[in-house]
């Protein structure tokens, strides 16, 4: 828990300014988002270029969407972050830290970072995307962080398959789940840790990892540095950073982030009628199947005749068959080309050769998965503002 | 985890530097800029409101909601029951009253 002098100069700069109710003096670059009351703070944090600020304590930063233009690879220093509580651990001795692997084990265990970099490493390519990613597009809105497109990103993952280290403790039989906990915790002793879990057999396939490594370096500290929960093919909200507590459990986890906290409706779409609740909810689990135009933006005047439209796609894990293209507003749709797999997990690229018509245009793009999943002309809804996959419209104009 | 003392993390980190071992990482967030708009009651949400997290956290907020004086009702309780915020009975009108008025 942060005391209360601490606390007061993580908030300092916020406390005075109100004071004058002015931040002339700060002003700074801006973006906004294509939604009511999208306006947000170009910000610099290190180890980070100018990103989109959406909170500042705990930092919620996304990523500049042009930035998914340049390559399949989301680097390091433009991935997206996103805490719950305000404790966060800026001061981390990489020599002195250890993961604990505890509860129903046969041998608990204490290993350090150096012993991890030691077991056979596992190296895949995975998307990591925020449960809320895209939720300021929701309408009826919902309350909660209010993210473009941006809070989502694809990296080349270093680490130790969470099997083999719970290989080495001994899962006992009555093992049924197990929970995940990072350094990062409440500023208050009242409001719940940050814990989350996975059935056993999920923490148990061989993919599931406990990553060192992105991108051929480090994490960044706000990536969570020096070790951080991989759950390919699951939204981020699993993705436990600065990992320190693996416990093995014979129940099902019932701590506040994964019994009353990103849930979806338990429905055959896990959407509900736009402004209702759900009778019923579930864990938050596998990606839907998404596909976005990266290299023109919404708005852009483009010169008529022959164009290229480039972009990517990724799914929950059975990777992508199809990108189709429509550049009639969803009425002739046309296959584009996929780009290299860099496997099931990762984004795909895309690309397709077009001649676009004087006036005004919507260009439409959408994937299908192996599992033969596809995303939806209209958006589904649900009142925690998750999982949207609605066919996304860029509108242009060609003279 | 629940976080550490900071003594203990100055502790930590004089160790590592004493013994020379690979550099820990100490890592600086950018101040904060985000502040509350003017607005009634504003001392009470800021006593109530800045502890745990920044004032962008309520400014980014969709401002479309069909009664703001029910949304903004739903985020205090949320706070103080499902976050444990420790509010008094008596901010809790106030706080939510400076809110709909003000974003």
């Amino acid at each position: 828990m942060l005391d209360r002098r601490e606390l007061m100069k993580r908030a300092g700069l916020a406390a005075v300014a109100t004071g004058f109710g002015s931040l002339s003096a700060l002003a700074q670059d801006t973006v906004t988002l294509p939604f009511d009351n999208g306006e947000r703070p170009l910000v610099k944090y290190p180890q980070k270029r100018a990103m989109i600020g959406l909170t500042s304590r705990p930092p919620q930063i996304e990523t500049p969407f042009h930035i998914f233009d340049d390559g399949p690879i989301t680097p390091n220093n433009a991935f997206f972050v996103r805490y719950h509580l305000a404790g966060i651990p800026l001061d981390i001795d990489p020599d002195k830290f250890t993961v604990e692997v505890k509860g129903k084990v046969d041998r608990p265990l204490k290993l350090s970072l150096k012993e991890i970099r030691k077991l056979k490493p596992l190296e895949l390519v995975a998307v990591n995307q925020c449960s809320g990613n895209s939720r300021g597009f929701f309408s009826p809105r919902v309350a909660g962080g209010q993210l473009g497109n941006g809070a989502m990103g694809n990296a080349r993952w270093r680490g130790v398959p969470l099997k083999t280290v719970l290989d080495m403790a001994g899962i006992q039989q009555a093992a049924r789940q197990v929970t995940f906990n990072g350094m990062d915790g409440p500023v208050m002793d009242t409001t719940p840790d940050f814990v989350k879990a996975l059935d056993i057999d999920h923490a148990s396939d061989g993919e599931v990892m406990l990553a060192y490594g992105m991108n051929g370096e480090d994490l960044p500290l706000l990536n969570g540095f020096p070790l951080r929960l991989v759950v390919p093919g699951y939204y981020g909200t699993y993705w436990v950073k600065h990992l320190n507590e693996i416990t093995v459990i014979d129940s099902v986890f019932d701590g506040f982030w994964m019994k009353t906290a990103y849930r979806i409706p338990d429905t055959p779409c896990n959407c509900v009628e736009p402004g209702t609740a759900p009778k019923a909810t579930i864990p938050i689990n596998r990606y839907t199947v998404r596909s976005f135009i990266t290299n023109v933006a919404d708005g852009a005047k483009l010169t008529a005749g022959s164009a290229t439209l480039k972009g990517i796609a990724f799914d929950g894990g059975k990777g992508i068959k199809e990108v189709a293209v429509s550049i009639d507003g969803g009425q002739n749709w046309t296959p584009a080309k996929l780009g290299k797999d860099l496997g099931k997990y990762s984004f795909r690229e895309w690309k397709l050769k077009v001649k676009l018509a004087a006036g005004p245009q919507q260009l439409k793009v959408r994937a299908t998965s192996n599992a033969g999943e596809t995303q939806p002309m209209e958006p589904k809804w649900n009142p925690a503002g998750y999982l949207r996959n609605v066919v996304e419209t860029v509108r242009v104009t060609a003279a | 985890m629940r976080y550490p003392s900071l003594l203990a993390v100055a502790a930590v980190t004089a160790t590592a530097i004493v013994a020379a071992r690979a550099a820990p990482i100490s890592y600086t967030l950018p101040q904060e800029t985000a502040a509350f708009k003017p607005g009634p009651n504003l001392e009470v949400v800021q006593n109530n409101c800045i502890g745990c997290h920044s004032a962008d956290y309520i400014n980014t907020q969709p401002r479309d909601a069909k009664s703001k004086r029910d949304f903004w009702q739903a985020e205090v309780t949320k706070m103080i029951k499902v976050y444990g915020a420790p509010i008094d009975a008596d901010a809790v009108g106030k706080i939510v009253e400076y809110l709909a008025a003000t974003y």
